[in-house]
């Protein structure tokens, strides 16, 4: 069932062709080690969310993870609202940190374990219920919030993850690498991931095979809630307060990045590797138009458009053709129309 | 060739189980919301008797209006087991192109014309929706995702950024035209406006459609089990041009209500509303993975949205409440409907 690297192959091409184009029209500014590390602080945030929506996805049974901007904001603001009721960030800057830190990872994780809990107990569909729970944690954030952005601050530690570098590289990046190294090993080294990935092909052989069906779920998206978690933290560091709404575009962003990434709508295959490329990717190709002078919006309908093609090339094979030794592993089985 | 048909509709549904019990239950899920709108409505008009003036029902039925349209488009499209979120992103091309069409090119264009053409615009970005959904053979949501993504981007990028604020003459007389009038206690002149007819009518003709013609069949058959509907000589690709068109039309025309309503263009509008849409029909009793729901529950919920949103001040419930109320009546509506099928 392993697809072979055909995606993560093009994806590679995609990244390089983007960066020698940057070099191209920037006349070299674009590969500056500024630009390179101010690319790289902005890729975490939403490459953590396309991990979490990545992982839903596999689950199959129409998986998706709406709730994960939501639920990081929500991280972010009621972590921020509690530890600042007892702790202060100009009198203990690092102890507010890790609280804040550790207060936005369980939050996080409650997040993603009610959404687990509630798809596998209450047989909710994913969508739905990661659409209501999208609503009723961006909005108990704006409760605990009043609607007003909350203050983190910037202590030494937070504003260190979200501002410095270690040998050059971003921290915030090297966080977002090491998460996803840490999901990829999960699902590749582990039965977790086995179950993950047969589960996502087929639900009911999974169930007659003995799996675990409702243990495999919740840490599914549990697992999403904490990469939230990870990115509300993130999110916090970067921005020194946190709000409700913050990256309401992320919610479709995180999306487009797992499908441009390989990963199945319908579930059952996807790689962490192929994801982060397509995070970067998707990075260096804004980044690219923000040189060109091009305005904001032509991005968007550049996304649309790419989005489209790659659901093309997973559709008609495409990379199958301009590769012809990996034609006829990479069947596009015709899914008639998946319950979404 | 009626009894033909019925026979066909049912070997179609027999084998799924939404559809049974769909059958066995039709008519509860909207029983549901009209009791939680009347729970509402009850103890808001008890908590402060200020809801039951016209001015406040004359609101709500304004507000309505738009997202009635929206939600009739993503509910026509959820039964057929698709889901829909471009729909914001083609009112506001249809409303801004249009309006920008009119004022620079052709000022003297009736009214009339004006919103056939952007309901057949919408319709025509609909298709395109229709096509790409059919022939990519991924699920909608992801499509329209990207579709969302291309119609607006090429709105702001090629059409244009600026807020009109001054509408042609036509339009703004549209907006302004009266159904009826009344005079409030203080003098006020509350007015319903006469674009209001325009929900009842489309709600009419969709109910007309799902249920009175071939296509309506088609479209319930598809989202029980698309599959089996093919093979029973239902042509899906032109149930998913018909639906993605259909539901394009009404966006279409949703955008240039909003605009006349409004008095003015913008073209950042609408986007960002869809989820409250799709959470109206969901809390409608439709379900998110076809093969169910009527139009009256619909237009039920979104009537409880718009009170959500409008009423939950008036009875002291801070407006910040407002999302995680909509969010945990859709995760209850949820967990009803899915203990209902169980316990058939």
């Amino acid at each position: 069932m392993q697809k072979p690297g055909g995606q993560l192959t093009m994806l590679l091409v995609i990244n390089s062709a983007l960066l020698v184009a940057g070099a191209l029209i920037s006349g070299g500014s674009f590969l500056s080690v500024f630009n390179l590390q101010s690319m790289a602080s902005q890729v975490p945030e939403i490459g953590l969310l396309a991990i979490g929506v990545m992982l839903a996805m596999c689950a199959g049974n129409g998986g998706i993870d709406l709730s994960g901007i939501a639920l990081a904001n929500l991280s972010g603001v009621l972590s921020a609202v509690i530890v600042s009721s007892f702790l202060s960030t100009a009198d203990s800057g690092t102890a507010f940190s890790l609280a804040f830190i550790a207060g936005a990872l369980v939050i996080g994780l409650a997040g993603g374990v009610i959404n687990g809990l509630l798809i596998s107990r209450l047989n909710i569909t994913p969508i739905l219920c990661t659409l209501g729970t999208q609503m009723a944690f961006m909005g108990l954030a704006v409760v605990v919030s009043g609607g007003k952005a909350v203050m983190v601050g910037s202590p030494a530690l937070l504003s260190g993850i979200g501002n410095d570098m270690i040998a050059e590289v971003p921290i915030s990046f090297l966080i977002f690498v090491l998460a996803a190294s840490v999901v990829a090993a999960l699902v590749k080294f582990t039965p977790f991931g086995l179950w993950l990935m047969l589960m996502g092909t087929n639900p009911k052989a999974a169930v007659y095979a003995g799996f675990p069906k409702n243990g495999v779920i919740v840490a599914t998206y549990a697992m999403s809630g904490v990469l939230s978690g990870i990115a509300g933290i993130i999110v916090a560091a970067r921005n020194v307060n946190v709000k409700f709404d913050y990256g309401s575009s992320y919610l479709l962003i995180a999306i487009l990045i797992a499908v441009m990434a390989g990963v199945k709508p319908e579930g059952g295959y996807g790689r962490v590797v192929c994801v982060v490329l397509s995070a970067i990717a998707l990075q260096l190709m804004s980044s690219l138009l923000n040189f060109s002078g091009l305005s904001n919006f032509v991005r968007d309908f550049a996304w649309g458009a790419l989005l489209l093609t790659f659901l093309a090339i997973g559709r008609y094979d495409i990379a199958g053709f301009l590769s012809p030794d990996r034609r006829s592993q990479n069947p596009s089985v015709p899914v008639p129309q998946a319950p979404k | 060739m009626n009894a033909s048909r019925t026979d066909e509709l049912d070997s179609a549904a027999g084998p799924t189980r939404s559809f049974n019990f769909g059958d066995l239950v039709r008519r509860r899920p909207e029983t549901i919301t009209l009791l939680l709108l009347v729970a509402i409505c009850t103890s808001v008009a008890i908590a402060n008797p200020a809801f039951l003036q016209p001015s406040t029902l004359i609101d709500i039925g304004r507000a309505s209006v738009v997202m009635g349209l929206f939600a009739l488009g993503v509910f026509i499209i959820l039964a057929a087991g698709g889901i829909d979120v471009s729909f914001t992103a083609i009112a506001a091309f249809a409303m801004y192109s249009m309006t920008v069409l009119v004022q620079n090119y052709l000022p003297n264009l009736p009214i009339a014309a004006v919103i056939v053409m952007a309901t057949l615009g919408g319709a025509a970005l609909g298709i395109v929706n229709g096509l790409l959904v059919h022939h990519l053979k991924v699920p909608s949501l992801i499509v329209t995702i990207g579709t969302q993504y291309l119609f607006r981007g090429f709105l702001l990028s090629f059409i244009g950024t600026v807020w009109i604020m001054s509408l042609p003459p036509q339009m703004g007389a549209f907006g302004r035209m009266p159904l009826f009038q009344i005079e409030a206690d203080n003098g006020a002149l509350i007015t319903l406006p006469f674009y209001f007819l325009v929900l009842p009518v489309a709600a009419g003709l969709t109910w007309w459609i799902l249920n009175r013609t071939l296509m309506g069949r088609a479209i319930f058959a598809v989202g029980g089990n698309a599959d089996i509907a093919s093979r029973l000589g239902y042509s899906l690709r032109t149930v998913h041009v018909f639906l993605f068109g259909y539901a394009g039309a009404l966006a279409g025309l949703a955008g240039i209500i909003h605009v006349c309503a409004n008095r003015q263009a913008n073209p950042f509008d609408l986007v960002g509303t869809e989820i409250n849409v799709i959470a109206a029909v969901v809390l409608g009793g439709a379900r998110i993975t076809g093969g169910t729901g009527t139009v009256l529950g619909t237009i039920l919920g979104v009537l409880l949205i718009v009170v959500i949103n409008s009423v939950l001040v008036m009875v002291g419930i801070p407006s910040t409440w407002q999302r995680l109320v909509v969010g945990s009546f859709i995760l209850l509506a949820a967990a009803f409907f899915v203990t209902r099928q169980r316990r058939k």
